[in-house]
């Protein structure tokens, strides 16, 4: 049990990180990259919307839309719960906790379904996890955005203090960067079976 | 067929009105009031962030003036606009700030100095000022490399033949440039200003003037010209005391090296806000 838990969470976090190998929450990525403060925000905000939402989806899932055959309606009604769910999450982080607000606050709303956040929810019931295991998951998929951010954001703050040849400059240079880390990140598959094999 | 269309359109209208109830409950029970005082009050500031009023920003600037804690004129890009309509606000007579902007007080163009050492780290004065005092010939004067031009919110300072100048059109007189430039040699002027020395060498003549053709040598003959004792030479160094300067110019006449100048800042015409010239600005 605890074994399985694991290799998801690690194998969520490396192998198949949601930004370097699946190509989602990219916009995230490339937005708010810029700093590392910015980009640690970002990366915990999108952790706990995740978690969230996969709370709250899985059960919808399996103890609504399964029960009446309504499956095919899953995109639609998902990110129909996941964007209130962020909202009511913001409302209340405001009203209750104005410190987390601040830190948090201006995330929240760039991330209402934000295509990372419904990859999770929908892929955790494609790759058929119990409900632990899909918490476990939507941890690990958080973690990974979460250091897919830092370490992005620690390159980049590199590059703008160099000297780049002019048609580099900017936007190029960054989706190059972005590439380079992704394919360092192909390097860790298979890794995580090797390492409870 | 038309059963199973009506159960999906059933199930996802009954979960939007669900949540579409929890989130109007939560936002009418759980609402943060919003001081309308503070809302005002923000309302009046520009909202360029620039931080000279020694706040964090417009917000935290308001937030201050609400409570009391901050005077309503201290806001410079506002400028009187921002400080009469505060008053307003607030119901008090406010003094209005005076109008500044900033001046570079250097003229070592690539024509009159040369460089000491060719420069080719980071691209920043900051940086350049560390490595003996940057790669100028003249100790004092502007490296030219733009961190005045990069902290400015308003984009008023361009660089020009390796020094900054700003743009006083632009210039909001927030001070950031004041602040950030390592060799401190921008300062806050009075909009009236008439004459200005555009040197901030306090060498000895000679070795300015090695270093710098547009230097201040400290001769002294504009401050002997000065009919209103506005110019003094202390350090080697010409100052000109703005209260006393009444623009007569022969102070820059008189100047053998030409770093004593005369000018006229334009003034932002009567009636015109200065937060639009602002949002034109940072467009």
């Amino acid at each position: 049990m605890f074994k399985t838990l694991m290799i998801i969470l690690l194998s969520s976090v490396l192998v198949n990180n949601y930004v370097l190998s699946r190509f989602l929450g990219i916009c995230p990525f490339l937005g708010v990259s810029k700093k590392l403060d910015q980009a640690t925000g970002m990366g915990i905000a999108v952790t706990a919307v995740m978690l969230l939402a996969t709370a709250v989806t899985w059960p919808i899932q399996y103890f609504l839309l399964d029960t009446i055959g309504l499956g095919y309606m899953q995109t639609i009604v998902f990110i129909l719960v996941i964007a209130s769910l962020v909202q009511m999450l913001e409302l209340l982080l405001k009203r209750f906790s104005p410190a987390l607000h601040k830190g948090l606050g201006v995330y929240l709303p760039l991330i209402t379904t934000n295509c990372a956040v419904l990859g999770v929810a929908i892929n955790n019931i494609t790759d058929g996890y119990n409900f632990l295991e899909s918490i476990v998951s939507s941890l690990g998929v958080g973690l990974g955005f979460l250091l897919a951010m830092v370490l992005f954001s620690g390159l980049r703050s590199r590059i703008d203090e160099t000297n780049i040849p002019k048609p580099f400059k900017g936007l190029a240079s960054t989706l190059i960067a972005a590439s380079f880390i992704s394919l360092a990140f192909m390097g860790f598959a298979g890794i995580v079976d090797k390492l409870f094999g | 067929m038309f059963k199973d269309i009506m159960i999906a359109f059933g199930v996802v209208a009954g979960i939007a009105l669900i949540l579409g109830v929890m989130l109007a409950v939560i936002s009418r029970f759980f609402a943060v009031k919003e001081d309308e005082k503070l809302k005002a009050v923000r309302a009046c500031l520009p909202g360029v962030n620039c931080g000279a009023c020694g706040f964090k920003g417009c917000d935290d600037y308001a937030a201050a003036v609400t409570e009391g804690r901050a005077k309503p004129n201290l806001c410079v890009p506002g400028a009187e606009t921002s400080a009469r309509e505060l008053g307003a606000v607030l119901g008090i007579e406010v003094e209005t700030p005076e109008d500044v902007v900033a001046f570079v007080h250097c003229n070592g163009n690539c024509e009159a100095t040369t460089r000491k050492a060719d420069y080719t780290g980071v691209a920043s004065c900051k940086a350049a000022a560390m490595i003996y005092g940057g790669p100028d010939a003249c100790r004092f004067g502007c490296i030219g490399l733009g961190d005045c031009a990069a902290a400015c919110p308003a984009g008023a300072i361009c660089l020009k033949d390796g020094i900054a100048h700003v743009d006083t059109e632009k210039c909001l007189g927030c001070g950031l440039c004041q602040t950030i430039c390592p060799k401190h040699i921008i300062s806050m002027v009075p909009q009236e200003t008439k004459d200005v020395v555009m040197c901030s060498n306090t060498d000895k003549g000679a070795d300015a003037r090695k270093v710098c053709k547009n230097a201040c040598i400290g001769c002294k003959k504009c401050e002997k010209v000065c009919p209103n004792g506005a110019v003094t030479v202390e350090n080697n160094l010409a100052r000109v005391d703005h209260s006393k300067c009444v623009g007569c110019g022969l102070c820059a006449e008189s100047c053998p090296t030409g770093c004593m100048k005369k000018v006229i800042f334009p003034d932002i015409p009567e009636g015109v806000d200065p937060r639009e010239i602002i949002k034109d600005a940072s467009v």
